[in-house]
């Protein structure tokens, strides 16, 4: 099978999971009364799209992270939380829950946006000159120094209620974003997505390894800022407007990988779409089944995507032997 | 063309540093940088590959300086096969060799010189028999000749092996050696380190024997790799001699006594 084959089946399941999500819910909203000027219409223009829009977007840019950030670290193990931008992204959010900045309009989106471009300039400092190892150990220590922070913020919330509003966007959620929510991210995402899209070639040469890649004109300096800035701005977005969803950057370049093979270039849009597959999919199992208020979408892709994967393994396992 | 150190000298972090090293090395000759551990051998290569900055002299290709070429076109002139044969992830033989074009690239997808680099470089090395199958499933004489056909993919005029032979069995560095030669014959640079002396004195046209970071000595096998010089430079009591039909033997009978 060749790669458009396969890609234009994975759009056509994109397309799929953004109708389900579209449709399915405690009311089922079918596309003629998508228009309707009645509850149901409202229900879709003003809950159900922005809502879809961003299960599209954010699973797109995790998706897209994981396979860069593995290409680039040679490792399988990768995921867009290594860099810590996730984290940091998560700590400005909490403190603007904390202080109530969050009540301001955009503020709590600013504020993670702050964390985000933090990580991003201290992440750029660090890199300077370094491998790829020394960059993602400064990544790794971001990352535990802002979990660290944000435990503390959490610890010294005034009264529970508080706290567990943080706990509960930390965790993160798709639930009653509006419109605008989606608006702001989207551009940060998308300049992001660009970036991390251009890294193909470079990310093939560095099979190599670095001296490899180095020899075959490959600027490695360039490379760290393309995967810097493009992880930074459309991970941060994504944390800013939903908290934190994990598995989907980790997982689903493995799930393509076994499809279309290892190279790092080929599996960068398919792991766009199958991220956005696998977040659409999961937030609306998470609308349908039924629960006290409702599964949080972090919570939903883990049940969801822990067994898949660990059946995955077992058949490649059997290939491999 | 030749590629060329003036003078060089390298002193940075943990590398071997070098020492107003002098040398040239000429297109159609098998060249061979020799020396012990430590003596800064692989730092010259990546000087020449343009992949470390000297600290002081020149490297140059002809009369350009190595460090200011552009990466992509350096990278389309000079091509380097790294230390240690290092792969990632397991892509077809095919695709490893296809990235030797990378510096080529123009656009998306394989361009037409591209398709027939690629396969004119795998019928060289015999690696077309297993084009599709995974690097990781190779033996590693399959993988070396597949990396050695990166190299060649990129048609570079000047072929840079660092230890190409590291891990091989006596056959499969014949093989290597034997294509390295081939491609000297036909007109390109080639430079390579050399950790076995019997090689070097079977292959090499030119050799360059390093010490400490300095040049101990230089120019013809035979002139450079000496009994004398190798008891200075590696320690070692070695006999050399011609055999039946004039091809220079080297045979290590011990470490030298103090």
């Amino acid at each position: 099978m060749t790669w458009r084959f396969m890609t234009g089946v994975l759009l056509l399941l994109t397309l799929a999971a953004f109708l389900l999500s579209l449709m399915a819910g405690k009311v089922w909203i079918w596309p003629m009364s998508w228009a309707a000027d009645n509850a149901n219409g409202w229900i879709f223009l003003e809950l159900r799209l922005p809502r879809a829009l961003l299960g599209l977007c954010i699973g797109a840019v995790l998706g897209l992270s994981g396979a860069v950030l593995q290409g680039y670290l040679r490792n399988p193990l990768a995921d867009p939380t290594v860099l810590g931008v996730s984290a940091s992204a998560a700590l400005g959010g909490v403190l603007a829950i904390f202080l109530g900045i969050n009540l301001v309009p955009f503020g709590l989106f600013g504020c993670a946006m702050i964390g985000a471009g933090a990580s991003i300039l201290l992440l750029l400092a660090i890199g300077r000159g370094g491998g790829p190892i020394g960059f993602i150990l400064g990544g790794m220590v971001l990352s535990t120094l802002a979990g660290a922070l944000t435990a503390f913020v959490i610890s010294i919330a005034p009264n529970p209620f508080a706290a567990s509003e943080i706990i509960n966007w930390l965790m993160g959620a798709l639930t009653d974003r509006l419109m605008e929510d989606v608006l702001t991210a989207l551009p940060f995402m998308a300049i992001g997505a660009l970036l991390l899209l251009t890294t193909g070639r470079a990310l093939d040469a560095l099979t190599l390894g670095e001296n490899g890649a180095k020899s075959l004109g490959v600027d490695l300096f360039r490379l760290q800022w393309l995967i810097v800035l493009g992880v930074g701005l459309s991970v941060g977005a994504s944390v800013a407007v939903s908290g934190v969803v994990g598995f989907v950057g980790l997982i689903v370049p493995h799930v393509i990988r076994s499809f279309y093979g290892e190279q790092p270039s080929r599996i960068l849009v398919p792991s766009a779409l199958g991220g956005a597959i696998l977040t659409l999919t999961a937030d609306s199992l998470v609308r349908l089944i039924p629960a006290p208020g409702e599964m949080r979408l972090g919570i939903a892709m883990a049940v969801l995507g822990a067994p898949f994967f660990l059946l995955l393994l077992l058949r490649y396992r059997k290939g491999a032997a | 063309m030749n590629l060329n150190v003036q003078n060089l000298g390298f002193a940075h972090g943990n590398a071997p540093t070098l020492e107003g090293v002098s040398a040239t090395f000429e297109a159609g000759k098998f060249s061979v940088i020799l020396g012990p551990n430590g003596a800064g051998k692989s730092t010259l290569l990546a000087c020449l590959a343009g992949l470390r900055k000297p600290s002081s002299g020149t490297a140059k290709l002809g009369d350009e300086d190595i460090t200011a070429m552009p990466a992509p076109t350096r990278a389309k002139r000079i091509g380097l096969l790294p230390q240690g044969a290092e792969t990632h992830w397991a892509i077809t033989s095919e695709a490893l060799v296809a990235l030797g074009r990378i510096p080529h690239a123009r656009g998306a997808g394989a361009s037409a010189d591209d398709r027939r680099a690629i396969a004119a470089a795998m019928s060289a090395t015999a690696t077309d028999g297993f084009a599709q199958r995974p690097i990781t499933q190779l033996s590693g004489g399959e993988r070396a000749r597949v990396l050695l056909a990166r190299v060649l993919a990129g048609e570079p005029e000047w072929i840079l092996a660092d230890e190409p032979l590291a891990n091989l069995d006596p056959g499969y560095q014949l093989d290597i050696l034997d294509l390295l030669l081939q491609q000297a014959r036909g007109g390109k640079g080639v430079v390579a380190v050399l950790h076995d002396l019997h090689h070097a004195v079977r292959f090499a046209d030119h050799v360059v024997l390093l010490h400490q970071g300095f040049v101990f000595a230089q120019g013809a096998v035979d002139d450079v790799v000496t009994a004398r010089n190798l008891a200075t430079v590696y320690g070692i009591d070695a006999l050399l001699s011609k055999d039946e039909e004039g091809a220079t033997q080297l045979l290590i009978k011990g470490k030298m006594r103090s």
